[in-house]
């Protein structure tokens, strides 16, 4: 038998692969069979890292070190440095070592300090090999649930984990699952919502491309304790690796026993099918959802009944994020008690946040509830580019909020960022430096919703033009005082009129950048 | 769902790939709900949904061509009108455009003479924006056909699309 002495993992996701990794990863082999360490070093294919913009990146073990920015013409001096000679190559280390790039596989056991429960195998596993998730622990949560807890025990157990739904709504989880397991009806669907379409958001993208067989056993999860019989993956048209891998998962689950039926020689039966989406923003509020898997355009629907009652063909259905769904295993596995163990009193758990902007890392992380906005940039992001400071952030995505320094010391979570009239959203943090201009950023957002306003209903599809206009106005100074107070009230009119949450929430935006940067908006206009 | 795979049938006389799309969507037959999945397939086909594609699948899984059109229209990847070999993306959400993602885009339109939404003559680009592809890490980002480009600098443009013919 061959002994490996050293892994490399190469990340591949849309970032690194655009870097060239897979030539890379040609490249090393090639060099390693040079030298005859073919067979004592092994390349291994992962997800995401975790780092992204700083073009190839991998991590060589068990020594842990993270190399960036990795070319081929890198490649014959790396393999004769570290792995010949076993001096690791100083010139492509990655220095700036942000605080997630240090986790080692070993050091993950100290969760409290470095928490992954989403993203625990990201970057650790091949995410196109399912043995590699069964040996770091997968499908024993749905093992486990078939064989020693009833579908009420299960959604018993969510309910008392505290987990709160991490598509943007932060609804409790539990609830939920309970509403939909008391639903009577023969035939019930999961869905999992993979149309990630909040500008600034690719957390779920990288969880389905880094560890796709994590959201197949959150969904047989699920499937089991509403007893449902079928599963769909709705998933943006956009992101082809993400539905490549999901869908070998699928396939290599079904191979397994996993799927189909009776799974585990169970009663339990379930299968898993994916949908492409078409490139409509709607489409992540999840009755619009529904209708586009019908096959119909995606106006969302009249609620209630919420798709709990009457969803897919009108069959009792229960909606969940990517996020949401990677979470369950974990809380199966370890218990509810365990979670909570993780977050604030309100909010347990982690939170995957993407972070950009004006930071020195943009990137995935994954942190508790409750972790302020300063580590999070500071820390996290490695604080501002280019030696600027901070002047705000846009949280949550365009549906998201501008805060400004103040709230740096904010505990984020769903329950805390209510009170300040911000939301947590889908976890995007786009920073901005001193030099960004909020009233441009603004008007950025609204020609988003303009241009996403789906026409269904009039307060939303007037409003969001009508809020064009003005914004446009204000940014070439050409607007009034009042130009101000009708934003507002535009905003606040399609706030209580419109059909569904996309025109209800263009007024978070709008109210968080007049309330925290009302200066530069007074600046560009007339009394 | 290559890119390779659509430059080529574009070139290719409509006609000939006709029974290639009825071959393609026979698995839909009589189900409407599996409309966006057979139009996703057609408009890989032809690059666009001709009318008599739209007509063949109207057929086939059993829905009104007006309940097509309603389709068609309301999702950002179909399109109606023939694209050329090769689709240019630029992304315009909110990461992108902090980021320079405008003048990215204002570059493209300029170097290939076309307007967003436009083709250039010899077909062999067309020119649209997205609102988020999820790379915003490597933001401004453009895709071509499926590759994404992130950290687009104006001046890097046209060494980008020297790689598509």
């Amino acid at each position: 038998m061959n002994i490996v002495r050293n892994h490399i993992l190469i990340s591949i996701d849309a970032g690194t692969i655009m870097s060239g990794a897979r030539a890379v990863e040609d490249a090393l082999i090639k060099e390693l069979t040079k030298y005859g360490l073919d067979k004592e070093v092994s390349v291994l294919e992962t997800g995401s890292l975790g780092i992204t913009g700083m073009g190839v990146v991998l991590v060589v073990y068990p020594e842990g070190i993270y190399y960036a920015n990795v070319t081929t013409k890198d490649v014959p001096e790396l393999v004769e440095e570290h792995l010949l000679k076993g001096r690791p190559l100083k010139r492509l280390i990655l220095t700036e070592a942000p605080k997630r790039t240090i986790i080692t596989k070993e050091k993950t056991g100290l969760l409290k300090e470095q928490p992954r429960i989403v993203l625990k195998n990201c970057g650790f596993i091949n995410p196109e090999n399912i043995d590699e998730y069964i040996a770091a622990g997968g499908y024993e949560a749905i093992a486990k649930a078939l064989q020693t807890m009833t579908p009420e025990d299960v959604v018993k157990e969510v309910k008392e984990s505290g987990l709160m739904g991490r598509g943007g709504a932060g609804f409790p989880t539990g609830l939920k699952w309970e509403f939909a397991i008391k639903t009577p009806g023969e035939e019930k669907f999961v869905i999992c919502n993979a149309d990630e379409g909040e500008p600034g958001t690719f957390k779920d993208r990288l969880i389905l491309e880094g560890d796709p067989h994590k959201l197949i056993e959150g969904m047989l999860i699920a499937g089991y304790a509403i007893k449902a019989t079928m599963g769909f993956v709705y998933i943006r048209g956009e992101y082809n690796l993400s539905i490549e891998r999901i869908e070998k998962a699928i396939a290599d689950a079904r191979s397994y026993g996993l799927l189909g039926k009776n799974i585990l020689e169970s009663n339990f039966s379930f299968d898993i099918f994916v949908k492409k989406g078409a490139g409509a923003y709607i489409c992540g509020e999840e009755t619009a959802l529904i209708e586009s898997l019908e096959g119909k355009r995606g106006h969302p629907r009249n609620k209630p009944p919420f798709p709990i009652n009457a969803g897919l063909w009108g069959k009792p259905t229960l909606v969940n994020n990517v996020e949401t769904l990677a979470n369950v295993p974990e809380i199966i596995r370890n218990g509810a008690e365990w979670y909570r163990g993780y977050g604030t009193e309100k909010c347990s758990g982690t939170k995957v946040y993407t972070i950009l902007g004006h930071v020195q890392t943009p990137g995935l992380i994954e942190t508790e509830m409750g972790t302020t906005l300063k580590e999070i940039i500071f820390e996290y992001g490695g604080g501002i580019k280019d030696g600027k400071n901070f002047k705000g952030a846009l949280i949550g995505g365009a549906a998201g909020a501008f805060i400004s320094s103040e709230m740096l010391d904010v505990k984020m979570d769903f329950v805390n960022l209510r009170e300040y009239a911000a939301a947590l959203g889908s976890g995007a943090i786009l920073v901005m430096n001193e030099d960004t201009d909020i009233v441009d950023m603004l008007k950025s957002v609204l020609h988003f919703f303009k241009h996403e306003s789906c026409g269904h209903c009039v307060p939303c599809r007037l409003g969001t033009a009508k809020l064009v206009e003005i914004i446009d106005r204000i940014a070439n100074s050409k607007g009034k005082k009042k130009d101000l107070d009708e934003l507002m009230e535009i905003t606040q009119a399609m706030k209580g009129a419109s059909f569904c949450p996309l025109g209800q929430s263009v007024s978070l935006p709008v109210s968080s950048a007049l309330r925290y940067f009302k200066d530069e908006f007074m600046a560009k206009v007339s009394a | 769902m290559d890119s390779e795979h659509q430059c080529q049938c574009a070139q290719q006389n409509e006609e000939e790939l006709y029974p290639k799309l009825e071959e393609m969507i026979e698995q839909h037959k009589g189900r409407p709900t599996e409309l966006i999945m057979a139009l996703h397939k057609a408009q890989n086909l032809f690059g666009y949904l001709p009318k008599k594609a739209q007509e063949i699948i109207s057929e086939r899984l059993n829905v009104p061509i007006s309940t097509i059109c309603g389709v068609i229209t309301f999702y950002s990847f179909f399109s109606t009108v023939p694209k050329g070999r090769h689709s240019i993306k630029v992304c315009l959400g909110t990461a992108c455009y902090v980021r320079g993602g405008q003048q990215t885009l204002e570059r493209v339109e300029k170097e290939l003479n076309t307007k967003v939404g436009g083709t250039t003559e010899d077909r062999r680009f067309s020119v649209d924006v997205v609102r988020c592809i999820g790379a915003c890490g490597l933001a401004p980002a453009m895709l071509v056909d499926n590759d994404v480009y992130g950290r687009v600098k104006s001046t890097k443009i046209m060494d980008i699309l020297k790689k598509y013919e």
